[in-house]
């Protein structure tokens, strides 16, 4: 029974989805049900001079339309939910819908309610809406000079938020031996979970609750904030998430949409569902990253990392979204060290509005980006001066015997091995011999590069003191309930909220080794906020370091209860009791056990309980866990330019991660390949463009490069485990440590692949034209095109 | 909009359905017959998601009107096996952690067979190639592609390429 921590378990949650038994969003028909559609502006910044809806409202089917001035005063603002301290942080209002001005494409106009979805679509061709074109803003660093057109009046150049961390360095770098700059472009890309976002509302006048199924990571933030955005007590709103077809970020954010559906729902008194079309994912869900990266790496010419400097420019979009505006400051600024010990260390952020999509989270958060920059940084110092770039990374890494290990910025890493990692991924790969066979096939005129990404990140958040510091409009720790019930089968109740992850896997396993009962006498509810009284959700790489830990400590509480039990059937003291593998004994005396079964029961008829024990067997946890987790990891690629083509090969990809104890080594690999492939895609292939007048030129997969199977090689991955101190399972987190460390080792790669032509960097993403140019000129174009 | 009657046999059985004629088969297989396994991914025929099989053929449902299909016989993902008694390509894809949120899957499945209709021995390469009309967001297709080979070998020792249905 015990030791299913650690065991390849196929996944609980899989016969169901396999069978077309799940249960997403749009497969709800309730009845009565109407259909809800946006009309979107096509236009990046324009005065709306007016809206006319005459014509829609006669239009078969319709029920009810609404534009940004009917519903003033009726919701209330979009609110921001990570207000960054000492930043001058300016949280322009984002209204449901916009009143008199739109600020990007996509942004909503007028919300339509009729009887059927195909008629829904045709009333939004009704609407007559006369807008005044104005000037736009659409790069970062051009909304932030002077005459650049404002995209909100009172926001002096465009500046949402400037943050600085960190002692500036500034005498270090101007008196350093070796100085290494550059400058780093880190695209807009779109999160693009196969399932778009949708919101069902439903309410009951009976009673006044306002039920809303929406795709949520975190349906407890999404209750908390459009509680106060509708003006409903949290008792009457009802957020559920049925199952989630993904969400990699683009679902934290709680999105002027779902409060639409809300108030149309409740201002109708039936359920209205929206469901978002793909093209209207790419203009109006949230992107990620977006972020210009300038940097100064300084150190010794024998090896020795001494300072590093870092600016971020960070396009916000037009309005800051939910997460938005810890991204690139706490989650990128404080990390920029990485996995080396630089003693003196500073970032500064800009935060820009632009009139393009809002930016927030996209798997990994600030963590991808300051591995990309820091890893990069790492290959052009080595290069500098003429060091291997794994010595150069052994010299500098913070050492094993330092942990806890506090950074230049003050965070303090909880646990950490990065030689170990690293010497696993070399073995796999037989790096000496490569190094040889790539030297042999660069005289044959081969452009074969090896690259390496030896990340650290931080993710598991968090301590609720930390997040209230870091300006966090929240708290972060998790809750769990185990519920007994009298047959010996258990209820979890989690805080935590699944997308694809697989948790109601490997929590069973914890709950099952913990309980000593069988898988599946386990079962989960997650993601219902009536069902589950509180939780913060599923992102940053949390659930099973802090929902685990959660449900680890509820699992001893039962146990704690379950033994007093025993103890007062078996005649015999508390301490007497040993519990193994799910069966209650007095240690040394054969025959007196009662199992969990038994207890189960025992608790809940409540015949025969000890004085002063209550009857039920059930415990709740609230898990505040005291340091964020810090998984580490080196990634290795080889790939292959073709000199004719520009074609990138990736011919082999390893990945050695450290994510603390396994749970499960089948869904941990699943979630390593799902987040190299997305790391992969951002350095190759993908990316949001926008034309100079802020038009979306990447508005469908047709024009848009999702990555596909022929696009990738056999991942050869293994784990390390470092056990994280912080938690009862010494879990860290696993579902973004492949997009964090697969960029800088793709884009590592080929910029050593591309060395015979000096080149030193290569902007995202490695398009094949982009590739082809800079072997036809020689490399001159490499950092211009 | 005047709307037509279409009927098709579906997963074994024969249904009928009042359609406007502008209505994909997508919508027709969902909302009409309430068969909900099959998901929308794009709407541009790129990513997959609302394949299945007509007369036979793998199609991207939303790229067909349901009148186009009358009188056809298809089959989703509902008619390949139950929880109970899976069809060798859910069995696969169960073992070979083939699937993450699950939303894709039906498609890729549907894919998979069709991809297996025509080489049922493919290499991985194949395989690769032949899952070119879908987009999987969440597992880096690796495990796909082991949970279609698997699935070659399954399926070719129960000579068996759709199942009975529900």
């Amino acid at each position: 029974m015990a030791n299913k921590v650690g065991a390849r378990i196929k996944r609980k949650e899989d016969p169901r989805l396999l069978t077309g038994n799940g249960y997403f969003s749009d497969d709800i028909q309730l009845p009565g049900m109407l259909h809800a559609a946006i009309l979107r502006s096509p236009h990046a910044h324009a005065m709306i001079k007016s809206i006319n809806v005459e014509k829609a409202l006669e239009a078969p089917g319709v029920v009810a339309i609404y534009t940004g001035k009917d519903l003033e005063g009726k919701i209330g603002r979009i609110p921001s939910s990570w207000l960054i301290p000492g930043s001058n942080l300016k949280e322009a209002p984002q209204y449901p819908l916009a009143i008199d001005r739109v600020r990007y494409v996509g942004d909503g106009v007028v919300l339509v309610i009729a009887e059927d979805r195909y008629g829904v679509r045709d009333v939004l061709d009704l609407i007559e809406v006369d807008y005044e074109l104005l000037p736009v803003s659409v790069r970062q660093k051009e909304a932030m000079q002077g005459n650049a057109p404002l995209v909100h009046d009172d926001i002096e150049n465009n500046i949402a938020f400037h943050w600085k961390a960190g002692e500036v360095p500034d005498e270090e770098i101007e008196n350093a031996e070796v100085v290494v700059r550059e400058s780093f472009n880190v695209q807009r890309v779109a999160p693009s979970p196969i399932e778009t976002r949708a919101a069902i509302g439903q309410y009951n006048p009976g009673n006044g609750e306002l039920t809303l199924w929406c795709t949520s990571q975190n349906p407890h933030i999404h209750r908390m904030v459009l509680s106060e955005v509708l003006n409903i007590s949290e008792a009457k709103l009802r957020v559920i998430a049925p199952d989630i077809g993904g969400g990699f970020g683009g679902k934290i954010g709680v999105y002027p949409d779902e409060a639409l559906i809300g108030y149309a729902a409740r201002d109708l008194k039936q359920p209205v569902k929206w469901i978002e079309e793909r093209n209207e994912h790419f203009s109006a869900a949230n992107h990620g990253r977006d972020e210009i990266i300038d940097v100064e790496l300084a150190g010794t010419r024998d090896g020795k990392l001494t300072a590093i400097r870092v600016k971020n420019t960070a396009n916000m979009g037009a309005y800051l979204s939910t997460f938005g505006p810890g991204v690139p400051t706490i989650d990128f600024g404080l990390m920029i060290t990485g996995a080396y010990d630089i003693p003196k260390a500073a970032c500064e952020t800009f935060g820009v509005y632009t009139n393009t999509t809002p930016t927030d989270a996209y798997r990994g958060a600030g963590k991808p980006e300051s591995t990309y920059q820091i890893e990069r940084m790492i290959d052009l110092f080595a290069r500098e001066i003429g060091m291997d770039p794994v010595e150069f990374r052994r010299k500098n890494f913070a050492k094993k015997e330092d942990f806890p290990y506090t950074n230049a910025q003050g965070l303090v890493y909880d646990s950490g091995d990065y030689e170990k990692p690293l010497n696993k991924a070399l073995e796999i790969l037989d790096y000496k011999k490569l190094r040889a066979e790539q030297e042999a096939l660069r005289k044959e005129g081969k452009l074969i590069g090896i690259g390496f990404s030896t990340y650290v990140e931080l993710c598991g958040f968090g301590p609720s003191a930390v997040a209230g510091a870091i300006g966090f409009q929240g708290g972060v720790w998790e809750n769990a309930t185990i519920r007994v019930h009298p047959s010996g089968k258990v209820t979890v109740f989690s805080g935590t909220s699944p997308h694809g992850q697989g948790h109601n896997t490997t929590f069973s396993q914890v709950v099952s080794d913990k309980l000593g009962i069988p898988l599946e006498d386990i079962e989960f509810v997650f993601s219902d906020t009536k069902a589950v009284s509180m939780g913060w959700g599923t992102y940053g790489s949390r659930s099973v370091a802090v929902g685990g830990g959660a449900i680890s400590i509820a699992a001893d509480r039962i146990i704690e209860k379950a033994k007093k039990i025993a103890a007062h059937e078996l005649e015999t003291s508390v301490e007497d009791i040993d519990f193994e593998d799910g069966v209650f004994k007095i240690s040394g005396v054969p025959g007196m056990e009662r199992k969990f079964v038994d207890i189960a029961k025992s608790a809940n008829y409540a015949w025969n309980l000890p004085e002063g024990v209550e009857p039920a067997l059930e415990a709740q946890a609230f898990f505040d866990p005291e340091n964020f987790v810090y998984p580490f990891g080196t990634h290795i690629v080889v790939a292959e330019v073709d000199k004719d083509t520009g074609q990138i090969e990736l011919k082999r990809y390893v990945a050695v991660d450290d994510v603390g104890r396994v749970i499960n080594p089948l869904t941990s690999e699943g979630q390593v390949h799902g987040g190299i492939a997305q790391g992969v895609g951002q350095a190759m292939w993908e990316g949001i463009v926008y034309s100079d007048q802020g038009q979306l030129l990447s508005g469908s997969f047709m024009d848009y490069t999702m990555p596909k199977a022929r696009f990738f090689p056999t991942i050869e991955t293994a784990f390390t485990e470092t056990l994280s101190p912080v938690n009862q399972l010494g879990a860290k987190g696993i579902g973004e440590t492949g997009t964090t460390a697969s960029i800088a080792a793709v884009m590592n790669a080929v910029v050593d692949a591309l060395q015979p032509y000096g080149v030193t960097d290569v902007e995202m993403p490695l398009t094949p034209e982009k590739i082809w140019n800079i072997i036809q000129t020689g490399g001159e174009n490499n950092d211009t095109i | 909009m005047e709307e037509v009657n279409v009927t098709v046999k579906i997963n074994g059985k024969e249904r009928s359905a009042k359609v406007e004629p502008r209505m994909l088969l997508t919508h027709f297989i969902r909302d009409g017959l309430s068969l909900t396994g099959t998901h929308i991914g794009c709407d541009t025929s790129q990513c997959g998601s609302c394949s299945v099989m007509v007369d036979g053929h793998v199609v991207k449902s939303c790229t067909l009107l349901a009148v186009q299909v009358d009188g056809s016989e298809i089959i989703t993902v509902e008619g390949l096996g139950t929880v109970e008694n899976l069809h060798p390509m859910q069995k696969a894809f169960w073992e070979e952690h083939g699937l993450q949120c699950g939303y894709c899957t039906p498609g890729v499945m549907m894919a998979a067979i069709g991809l297996l209709q025509e080489n049922p021995e493919p290499s991985d390469e194949e395989i690769r190639e032949g899952l070119e009309g879908v987009i999987c967001r969440c597992t880096g297709y690796q495990f796909i592609v082991s949970a279609v080979k698997h699935a070659a070998k399954l399926m070719a020792a129960e000579n068996q390429v759709v199942g009975e249905g529900r």
